[in-house]
């Protein structure tokens, strides 16, 4: 239970830093000068091309190494970097790659002139992004956000290579404890698919809200 | 009046109306391609302009020229008697310089735009009072019960709670002009308004932009309903290949036309 406890932290965690790294990316991407694209363009490539498990190796034991020199370098004490936190930074890198994409295509996707109305009616940028691009670019993220959910659920999973303690490293340590392998990996499964279930009811919800002014297409058939 | 009063003061006209907008010898370049040469226009408070020409003449950037939606590369601007201050970004392109300033002279232009553009996830009313609460500051209470007044001025009052995408193109246009209404605006930029409506929705777009000019608002008008801009314009503006080729009171313009190409648009749009 705590090992599932775990692996929902993380996951929304993740999914939530990925999210802010996402908006901030496409946003860069989509408006930025010739360097932030650049710059933006090499991490989502790379990020996206490196297999995630290679990734949350390299970013755990190098980045934490990496912050206890910086920390070491400038007279503080070395720290011990909570796995959480760790994980939820690890993800929320992958994830903020594969976000980036998401959002930068449903922005392209908002009909311009609304955009357009927007700044002819003299709101300053941030206003903008809060009250016009953001709501009106949902509708057409959610499929592909809710994919990231879910596969950050998983992708959790990964963390256990880490140590970190999470549903899957739970299930192993109970399974080999009692050997009762099967039931264990089928209870884990079960739970998995329960996350996705339970997750995909709040979706639908959020996505018949961000879609409360189009038609649906039914009516349209 | 002293010297140095308030430069609106200067753009005094005989008829004792001030000027709204002042444009003057405005250039727009995309590019190689040369939009505007050169163009100047002036509203004064209570004037419908009405700006024709064909398609390509550069109406249509001419207007978004005034709210910088596009960038001019040169020339001078004053709304309100302020004058849009400009400068050359990094790539030479020309770019609004201060950016608080050109949000705060947009917020006293309504603009209409030839595709409605209501943002489509907020119903009729949240698109009223949008900018009046997020961008005026206006009390929520105060801005709901002014647009509910707007709503029902366009003959929308029952779509309040409505979206967009369920209304009809002549429905969303006037639901835009309650918008652009909502802001009190000093000028009303009209952006081809009926361009985009079926034929039989044009008329009740009309009728509003009418009411508007005959009690007195002060209006840019891009039009290609030529009947509509003889009635309800005070100064017609034609434009050619991104000049001013002709303009003067409608009468003139529509019936005794000097120009030779302003002749043959009227005989072929007629």
């Amino acid at each position: 239970m705590v090992g599932l406890l775990h692996t929902i932290e993380i996951a929304i965690g993740a999914t939530c830093l990925g999210l802010l790294i996402g908006i901030g990316g496409a946003y860069g991407k989509l408006y930025g000068g010739p360097v932030v694209r650049d710059l933006l363009a090499v991490y989502t490539t790379v990020v996206r091309a490196v297999p995630e498990l290679v990734l949350i190796l390299l970013l755990y034991y190098a980045g934490t190494d990496l912050i206890n020199q910086v920390l070491a370098a400038v007279g503080y004490q070395r720290i011990d970097i909570s796995g959480l936190a760790a994980g939820i930074a690890v993800l929320g890198f992958v994830q903020g790659a594969y976000s980036t994409e998401v959002i930068r295509g449903a922005i392209l996707a908002i009909p311009q002139g609304q955009i357009e109305a927007a700044r002819a009616y003299g709101m300053s940028p941030g206003l903008l992004l809060r009250r016009i691009t953001l709501p009106a670019m949902l509708p057409f993220a959610i499929p592909g956000l809710a994919n990231l959910w879910l596969i950050a659920t998983k992708d959790t999973a990964l963390l256990a290579v880490v140590g970190f303690y999470e549903l899957t490293l739970a299930t192993r340590q109970a399974a080999g404890v009692t050997k009762a392998y099967l039931t264990f990996y089928l209870a884990a499964g079960a739970i998995y698919l329960l996350v996705t279930l339970v997750s995909n009811l709040i979706i639908g919800r959020i996505e018949a809200r961000a879609r409360r002014g189009m038609p649906s297409l039914k009516e349209a058939r | 009046m002293a010297p140095g009063a308030a430069p609106a003061l200067e753009h005094l006209a005989q008829n004792g109306a001030a000027e709204a907008i002042h444009v003057e010898n405005l250039h727009k370049k995309f590019g190689e391609l040369h939009v505007l040469k050169g163009v100047s226009l002036s509203a004064r408070d209570g004037e419908v302009i009405a700006i024709i020409g064909g398609s390509g003449s550069g109406k249509s950037t001419l207007l978004r020229c005034i709210n910088c939606l596009e960038n001019p590369t040169s020339g001078i601007i004053r709304v309100n008697g302020e004058e849009i201050k400009l400068k050359a970004d990094s790539h030479g392109h020309t770019v609004p310089a201060d950016r608080k300033q050109i949000e705060r002279i947009r917020s006293k232009l309504g603009m209409v735009f030839q595709n409605f553009n209501l943002w489509s996830h907020m119903t009729l009313i949240e698109n009223v009072i949008e900018v009046p609460v997020h961008v005026l500051g206006v009390k929520r209470e105060v801005a709901i019960a002014e647009a509910e007044k707007l709503l029902a001025r366009v003959g929308l009052a029952e779509k309040r709670d409505v979206y967009p995408a369920y209304l009809s193109g002549g429905q969303q246009q006037r639901a835009a002009i309650a918008r652009a209404l909502a802001i009190n605006p000093r000028v009303m930029l009209f952006d081809e308004p009926t361009s985009a409506l079926d034929p039989e929705l044009v008329g009740e777009v009309l009728k509003v932009i009418g009411d508007l000019a005959r009690e007195g608002r002060t209006m840019v008008l891009v039009t290609h309903e030529m009947k509509f801009a003889r009635e309800v314009a005070t100064h017609v503006v034609y434009l050619y290949n991104g000049l001013v080729e002709e303009e003067g009171p409608p009468e003139q313009i529509f019936g005794a036309p000097k120009s030779e190409r302003l002749k043959q648009f009227i005989r072929n749009i007629g």
